[in-house]
């Protein structure tokens, strides 16, 4: 072994320990009874039971209706930030990523307590504002640093062969931002599906999504259950993750 | 006739926070002609152009289109189209996409848009391309789909904006041949922007020479390398050797040292001019008779056609001579230049000429600096003075901090025994020098003006 590449054993110890093992363990722990004994109750138990499957399909739409908002909000606010005419600042960048500073958890709670004090009654408009609040930086700076590094002539190019500036945004612009918006949705997708905080502090918990029955289930100590459910949420990330990133492989990826 | 102009272009200036990067230009382009902007980079060629497609608006004049202003005109309502110098194509479009782009926004019916992008494609020479991702293409091969992009649209002028500025040497001089066959095709009318000056010279109609934002020669290829009107398209066109001469009489003018019979008329007599020498048309021979004067070869390259001479001549000057046959280093040699070989222009100064304010009886505020002069008679401090200052007196310093003055070093050209350089002082003067010593363009000079090299007089308000 080579002087260099031992520098990357403690990466791969911590990989290991705190990757590796922990995917291994919820595997295990998702096809056993509470015995140790192996079976596929944990996964058949998700399928059959239906307010698992409903809260399932509540996240997805939820976190579609996330991504959905946080495109149709964030992509004019990248356009604006990217364009040397109406933005000249790095300063407004900053105030637009800033809120990532602050800890997702705190900004959630203080969001309920606004809405407390307002008098705004909990639900699922008070949800979609809290996800839309947290997720939307991730959303605007991919595609903010595609539609940055975008060659200003195909903009040019597009205008000379006739391209009214609409024209030009629709078939030019928003095509050639297509990574930045894939970067985007993954970003702010995923996360989506299994957070359980903004909708415990935002609805009450009066709805409730599949990272919050992950969580109830491992809090009431139904590790099994809650292992298996973890697993099918880790699939389906995967799994759109995996076609989102294949659609990126084409084109140089957005973000950063 | 005024209607036969496609593109008029009258008084147009642009700044770009405060500099000026045009300059009253005016020109015109006939239908059907290739005009190519020539210029060293910076000279405001691609400004011009871009205001010609309007992607950026003049701030003073105007520019016709067959008569017409189309100053207020957006881009898009143009019906002109650009080919781009890093080409521009649109990534996530397929060569045949790109090249109907235009057509499509038309709304031009899909069987008519087929026909049109596969005549270009053939135009082009690039059939059989059209499912091709862009990025695919060799850089030559993108150039061709630009231009076809572009000509598609049929467009009343083409605007090509250095195109060929990317590709190497090779490929540049095929392509230029096509463009040309191009233009003869399709009988459209082409504005080419560039810096080289072969290539202009190949490919244009007509010539507009650009420095420093504004026009310093329009004419066809010929006249310009043959006539150029100034130094600066002299030194900028083709090799040349610029001296300092001093017209006799008409037909008659003096240079390094040496009567020459020319053919120039008109400039009066004893009047000092530049003259320009084409290294390929001076006369080399091993005898001297027969010869106007004699020299001593310095050195001898061989450049693939002919052989490349530096030539010292018996009065000190250094010459290029360009011939077929390679003379040894260090032989003597008898050198001729026929009369129509000789081009004479008038001098643009033949000295500096700064305005000041005295300072006090021995000094004079100009240049943003005080000069030391020499005690001045009748002149009292407050007193606007014109100061004239020959270019052999200006002297420059290695070091910026050591002159009166700080300056940059602009523009330089070698007058056969000595340099005549322009030095940009930080103020953005212009001086202009003499000097044997060497130096390069962009060097940071420090500069002074010894005190008896001043000459002031009283200029009147």
């Amino acid at each position: 072994m080579s002087k260099r590449s031992s520098w990357s054993i403690p990466y791969f110890i911590f990989m290991v320990v705190f990757v590796v093992l922990p995917l291994i363990l919820i595997v295990m722990y998702a096809f056993q009874d509470g015995s140790g004994h192996f079976t596929l109750a944990n996964v058949t138990r998700f399928f059959s039971d239906k307010d698992s499957l409903s809260t399932f399909a509540l996240s997805i739409e939820v976190a579609l209706e996330n991504t959905l908002l946080c495109i149709l909000l964030g992509y004019p606010a990248a356009w604006i930030l990217a364009n040397k005419d109406l933005n000249r600042s790095a300063v407004t960048v900053m105030l637009f990523i800033m809120p990532m500073w602050i800890n997702a958890l705190m900004r959630t709670l203080a969001t309920a307590e606004l809405f407390n004090v307002m008098g705004f009654t909990l639900g699922k408009g008070t949800l979609l504002f809290g996800m839309v609040y947290d997720y939307i930086p991730f959303m605007i700076y991919p595609i903010y640093n595609t539609l940055q590094k975008m060659d200003a002539s195909y903009a040019e190019a597009a205008q000379d062969l006739g391209a009214t500036p609409w024209q030009v945004f629709w078939k030019v612009t928003v095509p050639l931002s297509k990574p930045g918006i894939m970067s985007g949705v993954l970003m702010v997708f995923m996360p989506t599906v299994s957070t359980f905080a903004i909708s415990e502090f935002l609805t009450n918990n009066k709805i409730k999504l599949f990272g919050t029955i992950i969580q109830e289930n491992i809090n009431s100590s139904m590790w099994n259950y809650g292992a298996a459910l973890a697993l099918i949420m880790l699939i389906i990330i995967g799994l759109s993750s995996f076609l989102g990133g294949n659609e990126q492989a084409e084109a140089e990826g957005g973000l950063i | 006739m005024k209607q036969d102009y496609i593109i008029d272009i009258q008084h147009l200036s642009k700044s770009f926070g405060g500099v000026k990067v045009l300059d009253d230009v005016s020109f015109y382009v006939r239908r059907g002609e290739f005009v190519t902007l020539l210029g060293p980079s910076g000279c405001g060629k691609t400004t011009l152009l871009r205001q010609i497609a309007g992607f950026i608006a003049p701030d003073e004049g105007q520019i016709l289109l067959e008569g017409r202003d189309i100053s207020g005109i957006p881009p898009y309502q143009r019906p002109l189209n650009t080919v781009f110098q890093r080409y521009a194509l649109f990534p996530h479009l397929d060569v045949y996409d790109n090249i109907a782009f235009g057509l499509k926004l038309q709304k031009v019916p899909e069987k008519e848009i087929e026909k049109r992008v596969k005549k270009m494609l053939k135009l082009v020479s690039m059939t059989d391309y059209e499912d091709r991702s862009v990025e695919s293409l060799s850089g030559g091969q993108q150039q061709r789909v630009a231009i076809a992009r572009a000509l598609v649209n049929y467009p009343k002028v083409l605007l090509l904006d250095e195109p060929l500025a990317a590709l190497d040497l090779k490929m540049r001089k095929d392509m230029q041949l096509e463009i040309k066959e191009i233009h003869r095709e399709m009988g459209i009318t082409f504005i080419y922007v560039t810096h080289d000056q072969e290539e202009a010279l190949t490919l244009s109609d007509t010539i507009v020479v650009l420095n420093e934002g504004r026009i310093q020669q329009i004419g066809t290829p010929t006249d310009i390398y043959n006539e150029p009107c100034n130094s600066f398209v002299a030194d900028f066109i083709g090799e040349s050797t610029i001296l300092n001469g001093t017209m006799i009489r008409d037909r008659r003018v003096e240079f390094m040292g040496h009567g020459f019979d020319c053919v120039d008329e008109g400039f009066g007599e004893n009047v000092p001019v530049d003259v320009v020498v084409r290294p390929e048309d001076v006369y080399i021979m091993n005898r001297l008779e027969g010869a106007q004067f004699s020299g001593t070869v310095k050195s001898c390259i061989f450049k693939g056609v002919h052989y490349e001479m530096f030539v010292e001549t018996d009065t000190g000057y250094e010459l290029m001579v360009q011939d077929y046959n390679a003379f040894e280093p260090g032989s003597q040699v008898g050198l001729l230049i026929r009369p129509d070989d000789i081009q004479v222009m008038r001098k643009e100064r033949t000295c500096n000429t700064i305005e000041g304010i005295m300072a006090d009886e021995t000094h004079v505020e100009m240049l943003g600096a005080t000069f030391e002069c020499l005690p001045q008679e009748g002149l009292a401090a407050g007193d606007k003075v014109r100061a004239t200052v020959n270019f052999k007196d200006v002297e420059l310093l290695d070091h910026q901090e050591d002159g009166t003055l700080a300056g940059e070093v602009h523009f330089l050209i070698y007058k056969g025994n000595h340099y005549h350089l322009t030095v940009l002082t930080d103020d953005g003067d212009r001086l202009w020098v003499d000097t044997n010593d060497i130096w390069d363009k962009g060097d940071l000079v420090g500069i002074n003006i010894a005190p008896a090299g001043i000459k002031l007089e009283k200029c009147d308000e």
